[in-house]
């Protein structure tokens, strides 16, 4: 066992204080109908072995294209700082702070983490971290129906579509009604429609679940809704990109009851997946509603200021079938990840992150349109946006044959939507380069010319041909 | 430095004690260690008018209040707050439930190649072969340890899991237009997510209690048991450390009325190779990797919770899965593959990050080292248990499996001291304490698991010291009830922190000045 301390001595030793011989006795509580023996399995790989063997996975994997690609997780330069602090054993080998007087090291970054995303957010209470984005947007609409006793929720078709679906899913055991409220030609959400929503007496809404930037990147009215949603007696909730807080209006400033949203930008690599960091922030009005687990500052018998965990009443160990959440594990070493990267980044540091994406995204807008792909949507974005291009799907495939990781073909989240499915979802950050604008603006701007010269020859051809399989770049 | 000055003003520290050169003091917060102008230069300045593009209406009136710090201060901070923190790498853990064994270090190296670190989860199949094969190869590796039929990576953690594994069962019942189970029956000796989990999936919680032996009462669970009957949640072997003897005839009962078997695999270090639950007649069943499979705790997460089912199960679960195609070619399930998926549990995939650490834990091991790591879990556990015997009480002294219960009921009897100050005690021993008071139907309750990369040596002084605090205990109890002594902290105000949350520094006194809209 490569891991294992004992020699056959220790094993001797132990099985003779317990009279016994071999283990075998030790299992023979299981009975024998169920009883395994073994497993159908490979043998142990030697370390070099294994090294070799995840080096040459890892190596099939291809991150060195000129990615555009965003919808929910982003490229960001992660000081080296942030990794070597993560790798303390202290700090990753750690089980949760139960015990307080050997865990201030946790304890205390949790502090911050919730006192730095409260800054952020412009809200009182940020819960020590949930899964991800997409499962914080689902306890956070959760909170809107425990706080409001209203069974139903509406989600702008413009929030992440995984949110959305998780939200569903959640939904599902609760028997709860997830409404979608439509987007206007510009890509915000109809707040004529949220206005007519809420209106409806027969079918009293909870809260109300909206993206600041969207799901397509762009800005929308938060203020406007909130007034709304408040006035009908609904909470807001705002699905937030934290590095975005730097120059965005803060949720708590619109009036936000809650916001939920992905705090991997804030030094958690993509990974492909997680593990990410959902951030789920509330009002003081709210804290007794919100799940997960809460430090606070006290003090010890000394007078010493120091944290523990608190408000656990919520929480399932203490409450079981009556707590807020099932929630147990949470993502603490994410959350170490976003304290240290903003304790290191610095506010300047951050606004200049959200703002070198901002200023970089408007380059890639100038070079796509350039190439004949101009934006979909008239609204203002921060570092996001989507394209029109004919044939998006197999564009997006011509130019990963070029190197370039052309964003997300939205025809995969709407694919019931024909302008969407005619689009691309792409994003720059401080990493995307000049070069990398250059080089997707000359791709997409030969793809596209390639494909009108293709039209046009296939043109005299007559009304109803498809264009030839030829125009494939 | 042209930047106006937007940290966080300068905030006294409290009293935090002694500073020491060397060991551990209590470290100011990045508010308190914040002056205005510090800060290093990480990356470009953007052009003046980056954000030209965004109105008014839209932007932050006043930056946020962070703290502005060096690197080096960034890094003692950091480094010192560690220095307050107790981990495997520091010391023995014997956390009953949670399975604290080593991190291997091989495991983190091999999460960060770039590989696998920078691949963006919506990257295209073609460009993420090397993650997803070893996702797939993952799902294979945990089907054939559970004996079920398929596995699901999605969910984030072992709660995620259970609420996977509920909502399909939901699922399940619908599809079959069984409308009437409401009820989800779990032991008292339950994990606290289980009847957590069967509220958040809209089901009624029903507790049966466990019998003299510590297993769950058959006949107790028959008259629970009916038409209304959903699932029945068990941990086996239980937050006891014990196999459930009866399983077979659990399971039997279970099956009789329509219902299905869920097993909480938080315990499944215990048995690899040698129970299999989805063999054994278990429906569904969630996995902790960072418990069996030694992905870190990270001071509470990041975990995993892959869920596997049976073939009842397996049309519902979540996607995207990943599937190997006839060419060889790995992909994940499109949108609307499999329609009767109760759809996602979070964005994404997995975390995929977990994986490949639980993957490089699978390899080193095989199949072989596998079922000795139960092997030597549960020596381990049954040694220590022998060595306790006599000075704390055993309440179900049989063979235990990777953990077991101790009681401290009499000690406290004789000596005024609860476990609660042993645990305590045990800190200033240089022991993380095992869990305590859990589970709840055993009094003065200690569950302790010791793992198997734990040496005979660490196994030894740990007992020594256990005893050792049973013999304070009768001769200077105060001792024991004021311990620990030698933490960076005494016992904590924990009433207080309660009645009074101080959750966040808030060094803004004001609101953010609403936006003009």
């Amino acid at each position: 066992m490569p891991y294992g301390p004992h020699t056959g001595d220790d094993r001797a030793r132990m099985l003779g204080a317990l009279a016994l011989t071999s283990v075998e006795p030790l299992f023979a509580d299981i009975p024998a109908a169920v009883r395994a023996h073994g497993l159908d399995l490979p043998g142990p790989l030697p370390e070099l072995e294994l090294a070799q063997r995840l080096e040459a996975l890892a190596a099939r994997n291809r991150t060195d294209l000129a990615s555009f690609l965003g919808a929910g997780v982003y490229r960001h330069y992660l000081p080296p700082v942030v990794d070597q602090m993560l790798l303390r054993g202290e700090f990753y080998t750690a089980y949760t702070p139960y015990q307080p007087e050997i865990s201030q090291g946790t304890l205390q970054t949790i502090y911050e983490y919730q006192s730095l995303l409260a800054e952020l957010t412009g809200l009182d209470v940020v819960s020590a971290s949930h899964y991800d984005g997409a499962a914080a947007t689902a306890e956070a609409a959760l909170m809107t129906v425990r706080a409001t006793h209203r069974p139903r929720v509406l989600v702008s078709r413009a929030v992440h579509r995984h949110y959305v679906e998780t939200t569903r899913t959640y939904f599902r055991g609760a028997a709860l009604a997830l409404d979608e409220l439509p987007t206007r030609d510009d890509g915000t959400t109809d707040l004529t429609a949220l206005e007519r929503e809420l209106a409806d007496p027969a079918r009293p809404v909870g809260g109300v679940v909206m993206g600041q930037p969207n799901a397509f990147g762009l800005l929308e009215p938060m203020a406007e809704a909130a007034r709304l949603a408040h006035a009908a007696g609904a909470l807001l909730v705002a699905v937030v990109e934290p590095v975005s807080l730097a120059v965005l209006a803060p949720p708590g400033a619109y009036g936000a009851d809650i916001a939920a949203g992905e705090g991997q930008p804030l030094g958690i690599p993509p990974q492909y997946g997680g593990p990410y960091l959902g951030v789920l922030a509330c009002t003081q009005a709210l804290v007794r509603q919100i799940p997960g687990r809460l430090v606070g500052a006290t003090t010890d018998t000394e007078g010493r200021r120091a944290f523990v965990m608190t408000l656990r009443a919520r929480e399932q160990d203490i409450r079981r079938e009556r707590a807020a959440s099932n929630i147990c594990t949470n993502q603490a070493l994410c959350a170490l990840a976003a304290t240290v990267y903003l304790a290191t980044i610095g506010p300047h540091g951050l606004r200049d992150v959200a703002a070198s994406g901002a200023a970089r995204a408007r380059r890639l807008e100038d070079a796509l349109t350039a190439a004949g792909a101009p934006r979909l949507h008239s609204a203002p974005y921060l570092n996001e946006f989507a394209i029109s291009v004919p044939d998006a799907a197999r564009v997006h495939e011509a130019l990963l044959a070029r190197g370039v990781l052309a964003g997300l073909p939205l025809g995969t989240w709407y694919p019931d939507d024909p302008l969407l499915r005619e689009a691309l979802l792409v994003c720059a950050t401080e990493v995307t380069t000049d070069e990398e604008i250059r080089r997707f603006g000359e791709a997409l701007g030969e793809i596209l010319a390639a494909d009108a010269e293709a039209e046009a020859a296939a043109a005299p051809a007559g009304p109803g041909q498809l264009a030839p399989q030829g125009a494939r770049a | 430095m042209s930047d106006d000055a937007v940290g966080v003003l300068p905030v006294a520290a409290p009293d935090l004690g002694p500073r020491t050169a060397v060991g551990p003091s209590l470290q100011p917060t990045l508010a308190e260690l914040s002056r205005p102008g510090r800060g290093g230069h990480k990356i470009p300045h953007p052009p003046a008018d980056a954000l030209a593009g965004i109105p008014a209406r839209h932007r932050r009136a006043t930056p946020p209040a962070l703290p502005e710090l060096n690197e080096l201060e960034v890094v003692r901070h950091f480094v010192n707050l560690s220095h307050l923190n107790y981990g495997i790498d520091t010391g023995f853990y014997p956390l009953g439930s949670c399975t604290m064994k080593y991190n291997p270090k091989l495991n983190e190296w091999a999460a960060r190649l770039p590989g696998f670190a920078a691949l963006h989860p919506l990257a295209p199949d073609a460009v993420a072969q090397g993650t997803l094969e070893l996702l797939w190869e993952t799902e294979q590796w945990l089907a054939e340890i559970s004996g079920m039929r398929a596995v699901t990576l999605q969910p984030a953690a072992g709660a995620q899991g259970e609420l996977t594994g509920i909502l399909m069962v939901r699922a399940y019942h619908e599809a079959r237009g069984d409308h009437e189970r409401r009820e989800v029956i779990v032991p008292d000796s339950s994990h606290g997510t289980n009847p957590a989990t069967a509220s958040m999936a809209g089901f009624t919680t029903v507790t049966v209690p466990s019998a003299a032996d510590g297993g769950v009462d058959l006949a107790a669970l028959q008259a629970a048991l009916g038409p209304q009957t959903a699932a029945v949640m068990l941990t086996n072997p239980s937050t006891l450390g014990l196999f459930e003897a009866r399983v077979v005839e659990l399971l039997e009962a279970v099956h009789a009325v329509g219902a299905l078997a869920y097993m909480d695999g938080a315990n499944l270090n215990a048995v690899l190779g040698k129970f299999r639950p989805g063999e054994a007649g278990f429906d569904v069943m969630h996995f902790n990797v960072h418990k069996t499979f030694s992905t870190p705790h990270g001071g509470g997460g990041p975990g995993a919770g892959p869920v596997g089912v049976g073939e009842k199960l397996r049309p519902y679960l979540p996607g995207p899965l990943v599937v190997r195609d006839p060419d060889g070619a790995f992909r994940l399930e499109r949108a609307g593959e499999r329609p009767t998926s109760i759809g996602r549990v979070r964005a994404y995939q997995g975390s995929a990050g977990v994986f490949v650490r639980a993957y490089a834990y699978l390899r080193a091991h095989g199949g072989s080292g596998l079922v000795e790591v139960s092997e030597d879990a549960v020596l381990a556990a049954n040694y220590l248990k022998a060595r306790l015997r006599g000075t704390y009480e055993i309440p179900y002294d049989r063979p235990c499996k990777h953990e077991f219960v101790a009681s401290g009921e009499a000690l406290k009897t004789a000596t005024g001291v609860r476990t609660l100050d042993v645990a305590k005690r045990l800190i200033d021993k240089g022991f993380h304490p095992p869990t305590i008071y859990f589970p709840h139907i055993v009094e003065e309750c200690l569950l302790i698991e010791p793992t198997e990369t734990e040496s005979v040596e660490t196994l030894d002084a740990f007992a020594e010291a256990m005893l050792a605090i049973a013999a304070e205990a009768h001769e200077d109890p105060e001792l024991v009830r004021s311990a620990p002594h030698t933490a960076p902290v005494r016992r904590l105000d924990e009433a207080t922190a309660a009645r009074q949350p101080d959750l966040h520094w808030r060094a803004m006194t004001g609101v953010e000045t609403p936006c003009p809209t």
